[in-house]
């Protein structure tokens, strides 16, 4: 399989997150298209670095996934105490920002 | 092999992706990003990238699919309305042409790489020793900058979600608290301890020891400190001075 193959599925796989965050409106869905959109950009780095036969992109991948991990985190702290306050888990209707 | 491998694995990994996007319910939403996760690691295998495979196996799949679970179920899975119809025709029509324009910038490149197998295999490459050492030599700020944003994010993570006192008890509760009788052995090692022997021998210090029975017909742990809430009157209202004079 030439590598050519990995890139287009990480692009089809990065558009479909792009669809899903301005389709949904769920928070805790937006935050799981934007892992999609993570590893999807991973997919690349991990393809790119067997096209130039250095292990650097996999560190990249690795620190990728960390810094998912810890967007999550406060992604789902977040909700969670978005929810505990009895506001509506949608994010066409948290607002209050806005003025 | 590795031909049959590799369509097995992008077509799992596309309609994992579709099912996050489509599905209802958040929860089947979860599972399928898991499944999507999965198949992934399957792609990195091929790619001989043996250490982010298990990482993104153990570390995706496994730790933050279940935050995401526990999440889930503490929100709960709400029907969710529809966004608007200019949304839902826009975005799917940015969405293709997101694709398209990648597909467009990776394919239609001037990589050499494009059309081969990648680099020539050398030993170990991508191994967990090899990832291992980079990682403590080349890459040691990058992971030391990681280990601090994990560390950042959970406490930030706590911070947001911890469950705050409202307004409704703010009538100095904190003073209350310390001003309540207490036993005379509060704060002591006793109370650590919960030795009848040291009750006994600080009760006999105060003057009040005659009201234990040592080695009497009910030997239960809950007797001596019942008494002692009652004869201990005068260390009591002490330890209640000592309290208020804390608190102010």
């Amino acid at each position: 399989m030439t590598l050519g193959w990995y890139l287009a599925v990480s692009a089809i796989i990065f558009s479909i997150g792009v669809g899903g965050v301005l389709v949904r409106r769920n928070p805790l869905v937006i935050l799981l298209c934007l892992e999609l959109m993570l590893n999807a950009g991973n997919l690349a780095l991990v393809t790119f670095a067997r096209m130039h036969g250095g292990e650097g992109g996999q560190i990249f991948a690795l620190i990728v996934m960390v810094v998912a991990a810890c967007e999550v985190t406060v992604g789902l702290g977040m909700i969670v105490a978005i929810s505990r306050r009895n506001l509506p888990v949608d994010v066409d209707e948290l607002h209050e920002l806005n003025g | 092999m590795s031909d049959v491998l590799f369509f097995l694995a992008a077509i799992a990994a596309i309609i994992g992706a579709v099912g996050v996007v489509a599905a209802r319910n958040p929860f089947y939403a979860v599972l399928a990003l898991v499944c999507h996760l999965v198949s992934l690691a399957a792609l990195f295998l091929l790619l001989r990238a043996e250490f982010v495979a298990a990482a993104q196996v153990v570390v995706y799949a496994g730790a933050v699919m279940v935050l995401y679970v526990f999440v889930v179920a503490y929100v709960g899975g709400a029907e969710e309305i529809r966004s608007g119809n200019t949304m839902r025709i826009l975005g799917p029509l940015f969405a293709a042409a997101v694709a398209i324009e990648l597909c467009i910038a990776l394919l239609g490149s001037a990589l050499s790489g494009i059309n081969s197998q990648g680099a020539p295999y050398k030993l170990g490459f991508g191994t967990p020793a090899q990832i291992g050492k980079l990682f403590l030599t080349d890459y040691l700020f990058a992971f030391e900058v990681a280990s601090l944003l994990l560390l950042v994010a959970a406490i930030g993570a706590i911070v947001l979600a911890r469950r705050r006192r409202g307004l409704e008890d703010d009538d100095g509760s904190i003073a209350r608290v310390i001003g309540e009788r207490r036993p005379s052995y509060t704060g002591t090692m006793a109370e650590g301890a919960g030795t009848r022997q040291v009750y006994q021998a600080i009760e006999a210090s105060r003057g009040g020891g005659g009201s234990f029975e040592v080695g009497g017909a009910e030997p239960t742990e809950r007797a001596p400190a019942v008494t002692a809430s009652e004869d201990a009157e005068p260390p009591a209202a002490v330890a209640a001075g000592e309290g208020e004079e804390a608190g102010a």
